[in-house]
């Protein structure tokens, strides 16, 4: 039975390959290096995150596309892989930092909704009946407890902080390219230009606002802080994460 | 007669000058039948955390396991103690949680919490049985003396006492507030939290 494709365990999810490889897991990451690709840097005073918004047809309204996504007020996340994937995570992940302040009275820790979102990956990979989820995530958030946190989440449900990352197609090349590029006091601006310079490396066709998504964490002021978690006229919590309008993005590739 | 009642017993809570105390009586009865004069309702949650939970026994004992639980719970998950006012959030939740056949508890949460700048705030809080939150700069009262205790507050208390001064405030208005109760007394105990340590100690009350 054994062939190239991977043969009698390629179609049990839950059944070791005899060397040791769960292969459908492989497949989902093959999925996700297929995907446009991502990229997060953490800054020291903030972190950004980054993505290449393709679509297959100039006919396509791109301006419904939203790859990074707000999931309460201080965490964001970008995906390489499968769109709807995606989406489905986002409403769990949405519904999770809900549940945590329903509870707690305030928005989860960046780990703690990463470990969440990790789980629910985790469960597709050993549950009858389904497949594991098409999708890497870069999850960037703030906490008073830990300051900016930018975390790798993968299909099996590992996760891994980092100070820079890139996930789907090109990854590899972005990486390296980040490797040389990183320094650990790099500001918030620079670490916007970096992301945008190493987007450019593999990107195909236009880099303009409209095929760019970018979101960004910002750390809170020390008078910020002070005057408590809430602001402004509505009491409600103030954002440390946002996704960059377009006349934004724009202004950052016109640099 | 009320479930809140059932037992008997009382608690208060204060702030003073970078510090808050809790202290609470040790009677526990059926109705005016005293059955002991050593039955804690007051527990450290984390080191500069306590929690107060005056009302019927038996949910006492099973909301202090529970609250025991999800704290412990909370610090290995985040790897960091709970604020205080998380921990608040989360009573409160817990008894919502049970809106139409309730815990028969009225908490009182005392602790110091960590502002974001770092240094340490005094904070109080009591609630009702399903969890309405009453977030206090001065005191909070709960339990069956708990309109006695209200008057003898607002009597006594004056703000930034230091820890020496609001033990006596808080003990004082305990002490006086059970004797007008007939379902609280029996001795009591009270906790001053300040920034470096607890200090706990154990009254004589009045036996009658």
């Amino acid at each position: 039975m054994a062939s190239a494709d991977g043969g009698a365990y390629s179609y049990s999810l839950t059944v070791f390959s005899p060397s040791g490889k769960l292969v459908q897991i492989e497949h989902a990451l093959a999925a996700v290096s297929q995907g446009t690709t991502s990229l997060g840097i953490k800054a020291s005073n903030g972190i950004v995150i980054a993505t290449e918004k393709k679509s297959s047809s100039i006919l396509i309204d791109d301006s419904m596309i939203e790859k990074v996504a707000v999931v309460c007020p201080n965490i964001g996340i970008v995906y390489s892989g499968m769109g709807p994937d995606f989406r489905v995570l986002i409403a769990r992940a949405r519904k999770s930092a809900q549940a945590y302040w329903r509870v707690y009275g305030e928005y989860p820790p960046t780990k703690v909704l990463t470990q969440e979102i990790a789980t629910v990956m985790q469960e597709a990979t050993q549950s009858g009946g389904v497949r594991p989820f098409g999708v890497s995530l870069l999850v960037a958030g703030y906490d008073i407890h830990r300051g900016p946190c930018l975390y790798q989440v993968d299909p099996s449900g590992s996760f891994w902080a980092w100070k820079a990352s890139a996930i789907g197609k090109n990854m590899v090349n972005a990486k390296t390219f980040l490797e040389k590029r990183y320094n650990d006091d790099i500001s918030l601006e620079d670490a916007i230009h970096t992301a945008l310079l190493t987007l450019k490396e593999g990107f195909e066709g236009q880099m303009t606002e409209k095929t760019i998504e970018i979101g960004v964490v910002t750390v809170p002021t020390v008078e910020e802080l002070a005057a408590g978690k809430e602001g402004g006229e509505t009491g409600r919590p103030r954002p440390t994460f946002r996704k960059l309008t377009e006349e934004e993005v724009k202004d950052y590739l016109a640099l | 007669m009320s479930a809140l009642e059932y037992n008997g017993g009382s608690v208060i809570a204060m702030v003073g000058k970078d510090c808050v105390a809790i202290a609470s009586d040790l009677r526990l009865g059926t109705q005016a039948l005293g059955i002991s004069s050593n039955f804690q309702r007051v527990f450290p949650m984390t080191d500069r955390l306590y929690v107060g939970l005056p009302g019927l026994g038996t949910d006492v004992t099973t909301l202090y396991e529970r609250f025991r639980y999800r704290v412990n719970m909370y610090t290995i998950k985040e790897e960091r103690e709970i604020n205080p006012e998380t921990f608040a959030h989360m009573v409160s939740s817990t008894l919502y949680q049970h809106r139409f056949g309730p815990y028969f508890i009225e908490p009182v949460v005392a602790g110091l919490s960590k502002s974001p700048t770092g240094a340490l705030k005094p904070f109080i809080a009591a609630m009702d049985l399903i969890g309405c939150i009453n977030f206090a700069k001065d005191f909070v009262v709960a339990g069956t003396a708990s309109s006695k205790l209200y008057g003898v507050a607002e009597g006594l208390w004056e703000p930034d006492l230091e820890p020496e001064d609001l033990f006596e405030t808080i003990s004082q208005t305990l002490l006086n507030a059970v004797d007008r109760d007939a379902f609280s007394g029996w001795g009591a105990v009270v906790h001053v939290i300040t920034k470096d340590r607890v200090i706990s100690r154990t009254l004589k009350a009045r036996m009658d």
